[in-house]
């Protein structure tokens, strides 16, 4: 009876056998980059908006504090988006005719909401509250990147839950002077110091009660 | 993979009362029993016990073939890979453009207001989000609430975003505007003018409100012979008219358990079902605490025709048949003096015993002891218990009477019989039915619907298309209690002007707006109505100011009735004691006129005792899932309402629970499902009206049978004779009692103020937990806070508030009856009761039941995923996005109380019940463990609030769902780190234990033991 198979067949499935290894192991970390990827984390991706809003003008160039527009960041979990008639209390006379900005006047005339695509979107399981990182010290640069030098907004980090951890696990790498919360520019002359100091001054909790599952999840 | 289960087999043959008689009489001690099936060993019980659920619990519910089945296999494969790989959708930001000056998004606002039930007023705080109603709590400044609520309130929510409710103006069908219903009722009013208006009336429930009884005043000013009638299906009749039998006028009476020693119930269920129920139980819990150092308790007699809450709490219980109670009082009266002994009919020994024991016991403390006779009770019993404590100098102290709440008291019952003898006799020409739903809840005898037909034109204004706007020519949608500007007393008199919390979401209208409609041309806004009522009695020239602050506090100042001294009638007793006479003979004489006979036949005429539903009350609630779901208070039923009777009478009769009985009472009959009640009086038979309606939402159409068939306005809560027969038939019952059943170990534990006095721990002698280094695992040191809970089970009544306060907050979904049966009830928190004694007249307790958030939890170790971990404080945090439902953390957890989502409950299609959520917590999805979480969102906003502010959390500033409703602050929770913590001393209670401590499991819910102030006059014979 003559063989099946030709001799080189078994080379061919030896090969094969240690490639599956390496193509599963391939595939793994594949997902896994994907899932790390902007493509999923939609990090740096530009979203379209009803209005091309821009930080870098607004901030940078004209100095507004975050909070004109963010009232509720250091009362409520929500940091609060504004409404049109904060738009307004400048537009009605700068621009006050750029076909820009033509959404923003035909919501105030219309009474009808802009509606804006939400660029920092955690997931619905994840309790975010903005007013106790501002009060413990942790600026919005930490979160929102160098919003100043956006002239679109757009998603400066991953927020996927390892991110998170980083710094519940390491408050001391990001914590900042409450005066320095709002401040983009700032950097620390020496965090290694400043960091310790500062948890325990402003009394951030115990790393085991910053990774409890409950303090985000619920 | 069947499609039937054992939950679907007919259950065995009744359990064998007399060996389960014989077993309790060999046993020694207490011994406590959830069911009779438990007590009397079925062997298919023990057989349900084994399992973690029931049998068919997690199995696939319809017929599964195997080519199904492996493409189900073949998707969930692939699926199980890809699930985790969604990407999100987008979201979108929608921001106000004029932002209301106080909202802060993000942060709940809560207003002040006030919910009725049957006319009276209880206080409520109402959270919203972002102008969302979310969430009822009781107003703390609020007489009647003292921040609880009952149940009935914490289901609000759910009512104002129900679906189903009506949402058109209807004239026979065709949608009308409100503009074609205003000049319609003004063409029909015109030709009345000059009739007086005697063609018009006006059909309402109690009305305590004073702007709509100016209304009301109003109308009948300009049409003097126009009639207003009230009618409440479960109403206030009897003590009406038993206070007018006593003092000769309309007298209101309300009560002061705070300072009651001794107190007798004569059918009074006053810790659930009175007007201001709620501020009586937790009067009657403060006066009865325990605590180390203070041990004095007061003492509840309690006579009762059907097992009720404050049964359950008595220290003494007499079951006797509703025709007896009357008796009864009679046999006080003359133990007291009132009437010449021997003039009461003669008691049986056991009764005889327990109103002698009573009556000593009420005279040892004249002055300082309670006579409280129910609205089920007849009048005459509500002028002889004011004819007791005016003997006993109880009056004007525990005992206060004021003038009427009402607008305007009347006989209801008498009311509505003129209403229909006058709709029948063609004399009504407008018929305007302001709430209510006289169709289905009428006295069955008077014939209201062939009578309304004869009524040229119908108005109805209610919440939903029912059966009576079935019947009507209009129907006008009614707007919800949180939607509408109105005013209501609660049961002191205090009243509350009732803001809205949300504009009408389908444009209802108020009993205000409906009235303006025939008073005012062009009908005014509720707004209006109510404001220009007040500018007029406004006690302070300021009149903006005043109202600002009416309506933030929730009450009009000085608005309660002053008490006042009344005296008796001359002849109010001798009247009394006659109408028992006759009630008890035509009690004696009806059951043979009944054809009852002798011998076998005899037997199957029963008193039927009629009592609106415990969860859905008189109907009205009949749409609302949470209520639906909620288990009856002692049959743990949900969905169904049944025919109530004692075991002896099952036994006798050859009846099992579920069998289908007929219930005839003069000529009308009825299906019903049979219920085996332990506690119920013999000889009688228990239904519950409310359920059996034909015309509601979804949820409730369809559910149980109609109690109401049986009612008659000559015996609006009891009959003397109804004929019981069975039909071979039996219904499944969806009963949450068996369920997750803890075998018997010493849960619950009970002891007498005797005992307590002698042994203040004698509740921890049943069970020493093993030393706490008695574990493998490492230790877990609690450095900051550490929360628990104390429940003490002397305080709980079972009212089911907290088990409703709990849904609302955690955004638990409805299973519905199918699922229930199958034991996937998701309640996060369940009362469990426990019998105690014989079946004939046991006691019963009550045990809420949660996550008891061990420090050793034998969940946390056997998750293969971490989604239940320790949290630093040591909660068992519950992680949904990480369970992948292996189910075996509640296969390990000892107390049964984790719930598992085996279908999608949770409704997220139906747009308008997601405004209802809690914002605060995650909407599960299937496949997900779920469980009690001591409400961390609440925990955690109060850390958030506190840190802010660098402070530490207070003790008592994080309350519970659960805690936050109960009337009797029967559940406790805070910090067990900090000794001072209300918590920490509870837990410090000698009589403090935990459950099933002998698994060192670290319980941080734990329990006060019950205590009881028997009489040792009247020491107990079981069995």
């Amino acid at each position: 009876m003559s063989q099946i198979f030709h001799r080189s067949t078994n080379t061919l499935s030896r090969v094969s056998i240690y490639a599956a290894v390496f193509v599963l192991a391939g595939l793994t970390w594949v997902l896994m980059a994907l899932d790390r990827s902007p493509y999923t984390t939609k990090q740096g991706i530009v979203l379209r908006q009803p209005v091309p809003f821009s930080h870098e003008h607004h901030v940078a160039g004209l100095g507004l504090d975050c909070r004109y527009c963010h009232t509720s960041v250091e009362t409520s979990s929500f940091a609060g988006m504004p409404p049109t008639a904060t738009c307004m209390n400048c537009h009605k006379l700068i621009w006050a005719d750029s076909d820009m900005l033509e959404p923003v006047r035909a919501s105030l005339r219309d009474d009808r909401p802009i509606v804006w695509t939400r660029v920092h979107d955690l997931p619905d399981f994840a309790y975010f509250d903005h007013s106790i990182h501002v009060a413990k010290g942790i600026g919005c640069v930490s979160c929102h990147g160098r919003v100043d030098q956006m002239p679109l907004m757009r998603q400066a980090a991953p927020l996927q839950m390892e991110w998170c951890l980083e710094c519940h696990r390491h408050p001391e790498a990001h914590v900042r002077p409450r005066s320095e919360v709002f401040n983009l520019n700032w950097a620390a002359a020496d965090q290694a110091s400043l960091g310790p100091r500062l948890v325990k001054e402003y009394g951030i909790r115990s790393v085991r009660d910053l990774t409890s599952c409950s303090t985000c999840h619920r | 993979m069947s499609g039937t289960t054992r939950t679907d087999q007919p259950r065995g043959p009744a359990p064998d009362v007399a060996t389960t008689r014989a077993r309790l009489a060999s046993s020694r001690g207490r011994e406590f029993w959830r069911s009779l099936e438990e007590l009397s060993g079925d062997p298919a019980f023990q057989d349900l016990l084994k399992d973690e659920f029931p049998a068919g619990a997690s199995e696939w519910e319809d017929g599964l073939d195997r080519r199904r089945f492996l493409q189900l296999a073949a998707a969930s494969l692939a699926f199980a890979g890809l699930s985790a790989c969604t990407r999100q959708p987008l979201e979108s930001i929608v921001p106000y453009t004029k932002q209301p000056e106080e909202i802060v998004p993000g942060r709940p606002r809560f207003f002040a207001t006030a919910a009725t039930l049957g006319g009276y007023a209880a206080g409520l705080l109402v959270e919203t989000h972002e102008g969302r109603p979310t969430k009822i709590e009781g107003n703390p400044d609020h007489p009647a609430s003292l921040g609880a609520t009952d149940l009935f309130a914490q289901a609000l929510v759910l009512g104002l975003y129900d679906p189903d409710r009506s949402q058109l103006l209807l004239e026979l069908g065709e949608i009308r505007p409100w503009n074609a219903f205003v000049q319609r009722m003004q063409a029909a009013l015109r030709p009345q003018q000059a009739l007086g208006g005697a063609g018009i009336r006006i059909l309402t429930g109690t009305v305590t409100s004073p702007t709509l009884g100016d209304q009301l005043r109003a109308l009948l000013a300009r049409f003097p012979k126009a009639v207003w009638h009230q009618y409440e299906p479960a109403g206030r009749d009897n003590a009406r008219l038993g206070a007018r039998l006593a003092f000769g006028e309309w007298v209101e009476t309300r009560y002061d358990f705070s300072r009651a020693d001794v107190i007798l119930a004569l059918d009074a269920d006053f810790a659930v079902e009175m007007p201001g129920s709620v501020r009586y139980a937790r009067d009657f819990a403060d006066h009865r605490r325990v605590r180390h150092g203070e041990a004095r308790m007061s003492r509840l007699y309690a006579v009762e025709s059907t097992p009720t809450a404050t049964g359950t709490l008595a220290d003494h219980r007499l079951a006797v048949r509703a025709a007896q109670v009357p008796g009864i009082a009679l046999a006080c009266a003359a133990e007291l003096g009132l009437v010449p002994a021997g003039s009461s009919p003669s008691l049986p020994a056991d009764s005889k015993r327990f109103v002698t024991a009573a009556c000593a016991d009420l005279k040892r403390n004249a002055g300082r002891g309670l006579v409280v006779a129910g609205e089920t009770a007849p009048p005459a019993a509500h002028a002889l218990a004011h004819a007791l404590n005016h003997r006993l100098g109880n009056a004007g102290v525990t005992v206060l009477h004021t003038d009427p709440v009402e607008v305007e008291p009347v006989d209801q019952t008498a009311s509505i019989r003129r209403l229909v003898e006058d709709m029948r006799a063609g004399r009504v020409d407008l018929l305007a039915i302001v709430g209510g739903n006289p169709v289905f809840d009428a006295p069955a005898d008077l014939g209201f619907t062939d009578a309304l037909l004869k009524v040229p034109l119908r108005v109805h204004l209610g919440l939903e298309e029912d059966e009576t706007s079935e019947y009507c020519h209009w129907h006008i949608p009614q707007a919800h209690p949180l939607e509408t500007w109105s005013d209501a007393r609660a049961h002191d008199g205090t009243v509350t002007v009732m803001q809205p919390l949300i504009e009408p979401l389908y444009g209802g209208r108020s009993a205000h707006e409906l009235l303006s409609a025939f008073l005012d041309d062009p009908p005014r806004h509720g707004r209006e109505v109510l404001r220009d009522r007040w500018r007029k009695r406004a006690p302070s020239a300021d009149f903006e100011a005043f109202w600002r602050k009416a309506l933030h506090d929730g009450i009009v100042p000085g608005t309660a009735l002053p008490p006042r001294n009344v005296a008796l009638r001359a002849g109010a007793i001798e009247e009394a004691w006659e109408q028992t006479n006759n009630s008890i003979m035509l009690a004696a004489t009806s059951g043979i006129a009944a054809g009852g006979g002798l011998g076998e036949a005899r037997d199957r005429i029963l008193e039927v005792i009629f009592r609106p539903d415990p969860t859905i009350h008189d109907g009205r609630f009949a749409n609302n899932g949470w209520l639906q779901e909620t288990p009856k208070p002692l049959s743990k039923m949900t969905w169904d309402n049944a025919a109530y009777l004692a075991p002896a009478a099952a036994e006798r009769l050859g009846i099992a629970s579920g069998d289908i009985v007929e219930i005839e009472v003069e000529g009308r009959t009825v299906e019903a499902p049979a219920w085996v009640q332990p506690g119920h009086p013999d000889g009688a038979l228990t239904v519950h009206f409310g359920y059996g309606r034909t015309k509601c939402g979804r949820v409730g159409t369809g559910t149980g049978f109609n109690a109401y068939v049986l009612r008659t306005a000559r015996g609006m809560w009891s009959h003397p004779a109804a004929s019981i027969r069975s039909t071979g038939k039996r219904q499944a019952l969806a009963c949450t009692q068996e369920h997750f059943s803890m075998e018997g170990r010493d849960l619950v534990r009970v002891g007498t103020l005797a005992e307590y006095r002698s042994d203040p721990g004698f509740a921890r002698k049943k069970e020493e937990p093993p030393p706490k280094d008695a574990t493998l695992y490492p230790g877990f040191n609690y450095e900051g806070h550490a929360w628990g809970v104390a429940i003490d089970l002397s305080s709980c009544t079972g009212c089911n508030a907290c088990v409703v306060a709990c849904v609302a907050e955690n955004n638990i979904p409805v299973v519905g009856k199918d699922q229930v049966r199958r034991g996937r009830e998701m309640q996060w928190l369940r009362i469990d009761r426990y019998y105690e004694g014989g079946p004939d007249d046991p006691d019963a307790h009550h045990q809420p039941v949660m996550c008891m958030q061990c420090e050793q939890a034998p969940c946390e170790v056997v998750c293969p995923v971490g989604a239940t971990s320790h949290s630093s404080e040591g909660l068992n945090d519950m992680v949904y996005n990480r369970c992948v439902g292996t189910r075996y953390c509640s296969n390990n957890c000892p107390y049964k109380v984790r719930r598992f989502n085996f279908l999608q409950y949770s409704d997220e299609k139906t747009p308008v019940l997601k405004l209802g959520r809690n914002p605060d917590v995650t909407v599960r999805s299937r496949g997900v463990m779920e469980k009690c979480t001591y409400c961390v969102q609440r925990i955690n906003s109060a850390r958030i609030t506190a840190e802010k502010e660098d402070r530490p959390i207070k003790d008592g500033e994080i309350t519970t769902a659960c805690q936050q409703a109960c009337p009797t602050q029967a559940i406790v929770f805070g910090d067990v780190n900090d000794p001072s913590s209300r918590v920490s001393r509870l837990k410090a209670e000698p009589a403090n234990y935990g459950l099933l401590e002998h698994l060192n499991t670290r319980p941080r819910t734990t329990y006060l033991a019950k205590i009881v102030n028997t009489n040792p006059d009247l020491e107990k014979g079981k069995g």
